[in-house]
């Protein structure tokens, strides 16, 4: 991927383009608004990764500019307001993605790569996603592994609906909340795990190879070995 | 004072309209004087006009002799104070009869009929000397050439009109003073009311936030007006009291984890505890970061002014809280109960909503004990809906039961549990902003939370 990432702060730059380097992307950065606007327009990028505050020129002010001349680049925006007030602000800008500071960097990695793999379209169309031998039959809302049905609560469908669609990513728990419950709220406990272990009791329990791992410190991953 | 006073508002406003009224009386004395003045003036002269009239009757049938006795028996019975005053000459302007001893010379070259206004500084009566005077007269010529001259001394009823102008100037005088004095006492009263604002703003800029303006009581203007800047100045007590709150409870609770923090740095530096004490870094940095977070959070919820106005479905959110805790609970050996009852729309904010019922489950389902209960109610009373999470843990003893909305605070019994004691800051804070009132009571045994909305 081509990520196009500004951001003010040398500290945070410096390591976000570390990491987006180490884990096979191409960066290329930009200190402050004006700068990230031209380059943004100049260039073709695969995802946009905008600090909201910049000298010069706001985050939000260069995706609408991007935005205006129809470009459809994945953004995601980088703020330190973290209210759900902010968020709604940063979308309705134009953005694809909203994350707080201060950030994991497997999180800013997490959901760019689900912004990539959004932006491509997603899982082909067909009503139908498949890791391996598990199969989900979206229109018939049907889930089977190596033939067997397995019968699914309506959360955990979704919930598994959502891996699957983002299958060989890293998905994290604030992901899950925002994109599986559809609320942006700060679970005190990590209440997801429980409904994981549910969902992986199901999917894998009695089938051989897992396909529902935890990645340790980021979150999960669904993976056909 | 004199300076201070001119530069009141309510001063100047008063000397405005004293000012205006002064030219209204001005302008209605100046009427009744011109008025009685004249009238005076017209009663005088329709007197003039009579005696002339009634005195050339008298020549006609009397002839000069009859005239002129009629006119000695005038000068004789007139009053002291009307002064009349007639003469009849010759031709030639010589005196025939009459209390004027000489025609005046004003009144010679006038037409028969007209009028003269002269002075008369001889002798009226003869002997007695006078400073000049006015008088005004008509004079008349007589078949025979005779002529006849009838008037008025002046004198005294320019005395009258002097006393009408003196009494009339004196009473604007006396309205002006009553005017000014009103003036200074109604904008002194103004004044001093509006120098309570500005000694109370100025003893809160002192720093004293406490501070509230004395209201009049009269429910006026100026009453509203401190009402207002009342209102204005408890919401900015409350924010900044907010504001306060948070760097207190920064200073007191981030100091201590901070410090850990620190010395785990320290010994892995120094080559102790390894990627162990690295992951515990790493983890004591989340806490911390969340605790910050919850904090901004809160603050954020309290300086918010009122609900946002979306709509809310409490049932959606209800049933969601219970659907995303009730495996944590059932992993634990808890049994969750939940009734929930369709309820009217709210308006608010439905994120902040799910978090505050989240941190009510979250904290249910970490107090309560394997195979304990946890019960969550949506329904309907008189005074709208109600949210009800209760639990069978160890509740809350009576005397805490304020205590636990403030920051950081932690019952005994939940010490050695995870938690930051923000759980419950944020629901109240939640709770505050959508006027929702938050009663903790007794399960018997347990904690029963109702959010009455």
């Amino acid at each position: 991927m081509r990520i196009l990432l500004i951001e003010d702060d040398e500290h945070t730059a410096a390591r976000t383009a570390k990491g987006l380097r180490e884990a096979g992307h191409t960066v290329t950065r930009a200190a402050d608004g004006v700068d990230g606007e031209a380059l943004a327009l100049a260039e073709d990028f695969d995802a946009l990764v905008v600090d909201r505050m910049l000298p010069g020129m706001d985050g939000l002010a260069i995706i609408r500019s991007v935005r205006a001349r129809g470009r459809q680049t994945p953004a995601l925006i980088l703020s330190a307001l973290g209210e759900v007030d902010d968020r709604v602000r940063g979308l309705r800008a134009g953005g694809d993605d909203y994350l707080a500071k201060p950030f994991s960097f497997d999180e800013l990695l997490a959901r760019l790569e689900a912004l990539q793999r959004r932006a491509a379209g997603g899982d082909g169309g067909g009503g139908r996603l498949s890791a391996g031998d598990l199969h989900m039959d979206l229109r018939a809302r049907r889930v089977t592994r190596g033939g067997k049905a397995i019968a699914l609560q309506p959360r955990e469908f979704r919930l598994l609906e959502y891996l699957m669609r983002h299958r060989g990513q890293v998905v994290t728990r604030t992901m899950l909340l925002e994109n599986v419950w559809d609320y942006h709220f700060d679970p005190q406990t990590n209440v997801i795990d429980v409904h994981i272990s549910r969902l992986r009791a199901k999917v894998d329990r009695g089938f051989g190879a897992p396909c529902l791992h935890t990645v340790r410190g980021a979150g999960y991953m669904l993976r056909a070995d | 004072m004199p300076i201070k006073l001119l530069r009141s508002f309510a001063f100047r406003q008063g000397l405005v309209y004293l000012a205006l009224f002064a030219l209204s009386a001005l302008a209605l004395l100046g009427f009744i004087y011109g008025f009685s003045a004249g009238y005076l003036s017209r009663q005088t002269d329709a007197t003039i006009a009579a005696e002339i009239t009634a005195l050339e009757e008298r020549y006609q049938a009397a002839g000069l002799a009859g005239l002129q006795r009629q006119i000695a028996r005038r000068v004789r019975r007139q009053k002291p104070t009307t002064s009349s005053l007639y003469l009849l000459a010759d031709r030639n302007y010589r005196p025939l009869t009459g209390n004027l001893s000489r025609w005046p010379a004003a009144a010679r070259r006038e037409e028969a009929g007209a009028w003269v206004d002269f002075t008369i500084g001889g002798a009226v009566d003869g002997d007695d000397f006078f400073a000049p005077r006015p008088a005004r007269a008509r004079v008349f010529r007589l078949r025979g050439g005779y002529r006849l001259l009838v008037g008025r001394d002046l004198h005294d009823l320019q005395q009258v009109r002097e006393a009408i102008a003196r009494a009339l100037l004196l009473g604007l005088l006396i309205t002006f003073l009553l005017a000014l004095g009103g003036a200074l006492v109604s904008s002194r009263s103004a004044t001093r009311r509006i120098e309570t604002i500005n000694q109370a703003a100025r003893d809160i800029m002192q720093g004293d936030l406490s501070r509230r303006i004395q209201s009049h009581g009269s429910g006026d203007d100026l009453d509203q007006l401190t009402e207002n800047l009342n209102r204005m100045l408890a919401r900015i007590e409350q924010l900044m009291s907010g504001v306060r709150r948070v760097s207190d409870n920064i200073a007191h609770d981030l100091r201590t984890p901070l410090a850990r923090l620190r010395g785990r740095l320290e010994s892995i530096r120094d080559g102790e505890g390894g990627g162990a004490a690295l992951d515990e870094a790493l983890a004591d940095t989340d806490r911390l970061l969340a605790t910050f977070n919850s904090l901004l959070r809160i603050a954020r919820i309290e300086s918010a002014a009122g609900a946002a106005g979306r709509a809310v479905d409490l049932a959606a959110v209800v049933r969601d809280a219970v659907e995303l805790y009730q495996p944590l609970a059932e992993g634990k050996g808890q049994s969750v109960v939940a009734h929930i009852n369709p309820a009217p729309q709210v308006r608010g904010d439905h994120h902040l909503w799910f978090q505050a019922l989240a941190n009510l489950l979250d904290n249910a389902v970490k107090f309560t004990p394997p195979g304990g209960r946890i019960g969550v109610e949506l329904a309907t009373t008189g005074r709208g809906p109600q949210i009800t999470v209760t639990d069978s843990g160890p509740g809350i003893a009576e005397e805490m039961r304020e205590k636990v909305f403030q920051r950081f605070f932690r019952a005994e019994q939940s010490r050695s549990t995870a938690g930051n004691g923000l759980g419950l800051s944020l629901v109240k804070a939640v709770a505050d902003m959508h006027r929702v009132t938050i009663t903790l009571g007794d399960n018997r045994p347990g904690l029963r939370v109702e959010l009455q909305f």
